[in-house]
């Protein structure tokens, strides 16, 4: 067993865990993006950075790769490591603003503009699809391609694979292609509807009946709660 | 077509069918065929039973692959932070204009392909251009044509010489 520290708190870890593993054994929540249990990690979201070190010496890292250390401390709500994952939030939408997942990880997190130019891709190369075709559907029939700026995620040749079973499993994975914001359409590149909707979820009944197909995960519900507590109070009840 | 798989096959067999030596193989195959022909990456793929994807991800990576057909001659016009404070883009600019190309691409006759690079480490006597392996430093617009002079007539010479 390793011994660690998260946010303070005395863990234990197997030999080999990763820091994300260990995180989420003992309940703290640490977003992911690009991380599948049932994939290898990748570290391309950059969603899951965690804080390690001590004192001054203290350095970003990404916990879904990051294996435990004996002594190791690590943090995963400072400010630091709040703001850089706003940045990556921020990164992303601007590449992939249709994404529900990511307009929702917006939300969630507070992010509430977008300085950088909107390019209206699809793709935020995350490496899912390519994962899940190599190792789950053992159909290596897309992969990365090009690299820096034109890197893309594509078949050999740009054609139809002769390996490609059109099982879809890509797409099912894709966080960033499948599914679109179902929020009314905003003004700019960011929805945030999730903050904003007057009135929005008031009360939380399941996946049929919340508004937003999702059964209050996209956070609307709880945002509303403590701003307006009045009118959600059924809300509240509701969730908790 | 069938001579070229036996090529590949040799190219490979050079290598003692190492699936680690995919980068020297397909160098072998650009510096054969100029470019890397479709057929051949699929023979490399199925011969080291390395996925197809892999091999395309390597050849797309590193720019000295390439998977469409090269002209006869490469010209690169380096546009590094010296070269181009010194002029590069507009050397560049005349370049196109003369080949009626764009960067990257490739002139109908299968003369020329122009290509940019970031920095050529010869900063000094920039802005440079280099076309087959020649250096020539300190390119002006008007240089241009006369650089590209030197080849297309080369190119007459040689087809005339043929002819006798």
């Amino acid at each position: 067993m390793i011994n660690l520290k998260i946010n303070n708190l005395d863990v234990k870890a197997e030999e080999g865990w990763t820091i994300l593993e260990t995180a989420k054994f003992y309940g703290l929540e640490i977003p992911t993006l690009c991380h599948n249990d049932g994939l290898s990690n990748y570290g391309a979201c950059r969603l899951c950075l965690v804080e390690i070190g001590e004192n001054e010496n203290t350095k970003l890292v990404s916990s879904c790769t990051y294996p435990v250390e004996e002594g190791l401390e690590v943090h995963t709500d400072t400010k630091r490591v709040i703001e850089a994952r706003r940045m990556m939030i921020e990164l992303m939408l601007s590449i992939a603003p249709n994404s529900k997942v990511i307009q929702d990880l917006a939300s969630k997190f507070g992010v509430t503009k977008v300085r950088f130019k909107v390019r209206n891709e699809e793709c935020i190369l995350c490496g899912l699809c390519v994962r899940m075709c190599k190792e789950q559907m053992d159909g290596k029939a897309i992969g990365f391609q090009n690299r820096g700026f034109k890197r893309k995620i594509s078949t050999p040749f740009d054609i139809r694979s002769e390996e490609c079973r059109l099982c879809g499993a890509c797409m099912y994975i894709c966080p960033a292609c499948q599914l679109k914001c179902q929020g009314p359409q905003a003004d700019t590149t960011i929805c945030n509807a999730c903050l904003t909707m007057d009135p929005t979820c008031l009360d939380f009944y399941d996946e049929l009946q919340c508004w937003m197909y999702d059964a209050g995960r996209c956070g609307t519900c709880i945002r509303e709660k403590s701003e307006k507590s009045d009118s959600n109070k059924q809300a509240k009840n509701a969730k908790y | 077509m069938n001579t070229d798989i036996q090529k590949v096959k040799s190219f490979i067999a050079k290598y003692h069918n190492q699936k680690k030596a995919l980068i020297s193989i397909l160098q072998d195959i650009q510096a054969e065929f100029n470019y890397l022909p479709q057929e051949a990456l699929k023979f490399t793929s199925d011969y080291l039973s390395i996925p197809l994807i892999d091999i395309v991800s390597v050849a797309t990576f590193y720019r000295s692959f390439s998977l469409k057909p090269r002209g006869k001659h490469l010209v690169t016009v380096c546009l590094g932070t010296a070269c181009h404070v010194r002029g590069g883009p507009k050397i560049l600019e005349e370049f196109e204009r003369h080949l009626n190309v764009q960067a990257g691409e490739t002139t109908k006759d299968n003369q020329f392909t122009l290509e940019t690079v970031a920095c050529l480490g010869c900063c000094a006597i920039g802005p440079v251009v280099v076309i087959d392996g020649n250096y020539y430093a300190q390119t002006t617009r008007r240089k241009v044509s006369l650089i590209l002079k030197d080849y297309t007539k080369k190119e007459k010479d040689n087809e005339g010489h043929k002819e006798n």
